[in-house]
């Protein structure tokens, strides 16, 4: 719907050539330096889930976004719409890991704006957040880039924070609690940038997970993925719950997840550097570019049979039985 | 997938074994002697063939027909639309399971008629409906409940609940159909061009399979019951390629992990308890005769048919959709000519496109039609 929102009316009628690469984030030079600038807001229900809170999901989120630009994220706004009614300590809470999620980022919270709206317009607390970060003179990232042969590399295990966020809804119980992964990944793409490597693309699977954020990679570049189902860490619990209900893992949001293209040459070692950070233990190369202008992202099944892992049409929803 | 630091996940990785599934495809292929078509009457097989191009490891003369067995595809407009029309009252709180709200009615769907307004929410256990209907005295909190034998069971004991909870706001608008009666209609109309069937496991954990046993000895066709996984839908092929070499005209269990003859006799005494057997009306395939469930008259105040009066006229015609011919596995979905044009989940005509069990969407979303894609 959003999607929709954005290509009939928002791109049509605001139209730029920074907007029209509808990229996560901007990449704008302003006097001489390039900066990355995006914004995102938060909506998300419930607002303290297991593993984090909106709080703490708003800073990484732009954050990360700013990252994937290939930036270094500097600082940020917050906005907050507060319903009437929302407990001071949950509010005290949210801006207490705000706080925490702006020092582990290493960015400043340097201005924003709190309004409080009646009982009924709005749920309890929505969060944007925008921010900006500067990008190297060197730093080329894009999808333009990708050469049949890059390899497709994955930071983690996939889909935690919305198995995460539905758990809570579903009132579905496992063993080892399901958390959410949000988390910074700005030092980790720091590492990655410095040493060099040949980064083609950087991406943040949130909403649509991997598979969607792959998608558009490959309809941006014009070239054929290949992904192998075996190749793609996930958790069991999460692959559990994810039978349960009937969700596809690659389709499912991901918020501390960091997905790349990498020349073929420079593939062992950012890997090297990925599971070198806390937060990339299990990273894994999940596939590779292929040689044909088709536009598709095809998967190696577990079986060894191959299907098409298409762009999701309308969102997943549980099934019944 | 590759479950890290976990233990292999039990009664999943198993059945989705590449060497396992070799060795059956091997056999299938050295087995199969004539064109047999096959039906799985489940959305849920159906999307596992599809998801795993297991259509792919069988031999040309294997012809794979998909069945009616999605809960959301059979539910019929006019029931759809009694949905609609309640959730769009004052007062009246309409839930149900989530691929229900997306699938359209004669006019709308639900999730418009919430867009609009209305009150309804996306419940994930009919449980979920009386906490909400506890919580809301004043409001009339109605559950669209819809599924095959797998759902009735979970429903029934919501109405009890409600009873032992002293519910009075607790409506169950019912639309349970049941299996068996659909296969003798697709038996009986199909003019000889199925020749087995497989049966869905979860279904039969709950129902047993002695009621198919007549079917496959009256109509001269095997039926297989199995489940989900690769493994297991191979299994059921390979079972009914030699039932039928051999000319047996029988059930054969290969999902006996979870399915017992008799099934679960608990779950079937709450369905008995709860319901009676009436004639249902199926989207696409009209009514066929003793295939719904409806509440008894012991439960008849938890029933909104008879708590509501309705503002709904039956309406005909399904425009150019063909899902009556798909449900049948008359057709494949992409011989419907909306198909991937006019018709996707995001915008789907019938409800087989909406449903994660539908053929169409099965096919939409794994890749069937992409030699059609722009």
């Amino acid at each position: 719907m959003s999607a929709r929102l954005f290509e009939k009316m928002i791109r049509p009628c605001l139209s730029n050539p920074w907007l029209d690469l509808s990229h996560d984030g901007a990449m704008i030079r302003l006097e001489g330096r390039r900066i990355a600038f995006s914004t995102d807001s938060y909506v998300i229900q419930p607002i303290i889930f297991p593993g984090g809170n909106i709080g703490e999901l708003a800073v990484n989120g732009t954050v990360n976004d700013l990252a994937c630009c290939g930036a270094r994220p500097m600082y940020i706004s917050l906005g907050l719409i507060l319903e009437e009614g929302l407990e001071m300590e949950v509010l005290w809470k949210i801006i207490c890991s705000v706080r925490e999620a702006a020092d582990r980022a290493g960015v400043k919270v340097v201005t924003g704006d709190t309004k409080v709206v009646d009982r009924g317009k709005a749920d309890r607390i929505f969060i944007n957040t925008s921010g900006i970060g500067i990008i190297g003179e060197e730093t080329e990232v894009s999808p333009a880039s990708c050469r049949p042969g890059d390899k497709i590399l994955l930071s983690g295990k996939i889909a935690e924070h919305g198995i995460a966020i539905m758990s809570t809804r579903t009132g579905l119980e496992f063993d080892s609690p399901i958390v959410s992964d949000t988390a910074p990944l700005n030092h980790m793409v720091e590492k990655i940038m410095a040493s060099g490597a040949g980064i083609r693309v950087m991406r943040d699977p949130t909403r649509g997970g991997v598979a969607s954020a792959l998608n558009e990679i490959s309809r941006s570049c014009g070239y054929r993925f290949i992904i192998r189902e075996k190749d793609i860490p996930v958790a069991g619990a999460v692959q559990g719950a994810c039978e349960i209900l009937g969700l596809d893992p690659l389709y499912i949001a991901n918020e501390g997840k960091l997905l790349l293209i990498v020349d073929p040459g420079d593939e062992q070692k950012v890997l090297k550097i990925i599971r070198a950070d806390p937060l990339g233990k299990e990273a894994a190369c999940i596939g590779e570019v292929l040689d044909s202008r088709d536009k598709l992202v095809e998967m190696e099944t577990v079986i060894g049979s191959t299907r098409i892992v298409d762009m999701i049409s309308g969102e997943q929803l549980p099934r019944i039985c | 997938m590759t479950h890290h630091n976990t233990l292999p996940l039990k009664y999943i990785d198993e059945y989705r074994d590449a060497r396992l599934v070799k060795e059956l495809a091997g056999k299938i292929q050295r087995e199969t002697r004539h064109p047999w078509t096959i039906m799985e009457i489940c959305g849920g097989q159906t999307h596992s063939i599809l998801k795993f191009r297991l259509e792919d490891l069988l031999p040309p003369e294997i012809t794979l027909i998909h069945g009616p067995g999605c809960p959301v595809c059979v539910t019929p407009t006019e029931k759809i639309d009694r949905a609609i029309d309640l959730a769009g009252r004052h007062g009246v709180i309409l839930a149900s399971f989530g691929d229900m709200l997306r699938v359209p009615g004669s006019e709308t769907d639900l999730l418009s008629a919430k867009a609009a307004g209305g009150d309804v929410r996306m419940v994930y256990s009919p449980l979920d409906v009386l906490k909400i209907a506890g919580d809301n005295p004043t409001r009339q909190v109605v559950f669209f409940g819809v599924g095959f034998e797998t759902t009735a069971p979970a429903n029934a004991l919501a109405v009890i609940e409600a009873r032992n909870r002293g519910l009075k706001n607790f409506f169950l608008l019912s639309s349970h159909v049941l299996v068996p009666p659909a296969i003798r209609t697709l038996l009986n109309e199909g003019g000889g061009r199925i020749h087995a069937f497989l049966a869905a496991g979860h279904v039969c954990t709950v129902m047993g399979y002695e009621e198919y046993i007549p079917i496959a000895a009256t109509y001269r066709t095997p039926i297989v019951v199995t489940g989900f996984e690769p493994v297991d839908i191979l299994q059921g092929i390979l079972h009914a390629v030699r039932l039928l070499a051999k000319k047996e005209y029988r059930v054969h269990n290969a999902y006996a992990r979870a399915v017992k003859k008799e099934g679960n006799p608990a779950a079937k005494a709450l369905i008995r308890e709860i319901f009676q057997v009436t004639d249902r009306e199926w989207r696409g395939m009209g009514t066929i005769p003793m295939s719904g469930l409806e509440l008894s008259p012991a439960w008849a105040e938890f029933d909104a048919e008879k708590a509501f009066e309705f503002r709904v006229k039956k309406k005909h015609g399904a425009g150019k959709c063909l899902a009556g011919e798909v449900l049948q596995g008359k057709i494949l979905p992409a011989q419907c000519a909306e198909f991937g044009k006019t018709c996707t989940p995001e915008h789907p005509l019938g409800a087989p496109m909406v449903s994660s069990e539908g053929t169409c969407a099965a096919y939409f979303r794994y890749g069937k039609y992409q030699n059609n894609r722009s």
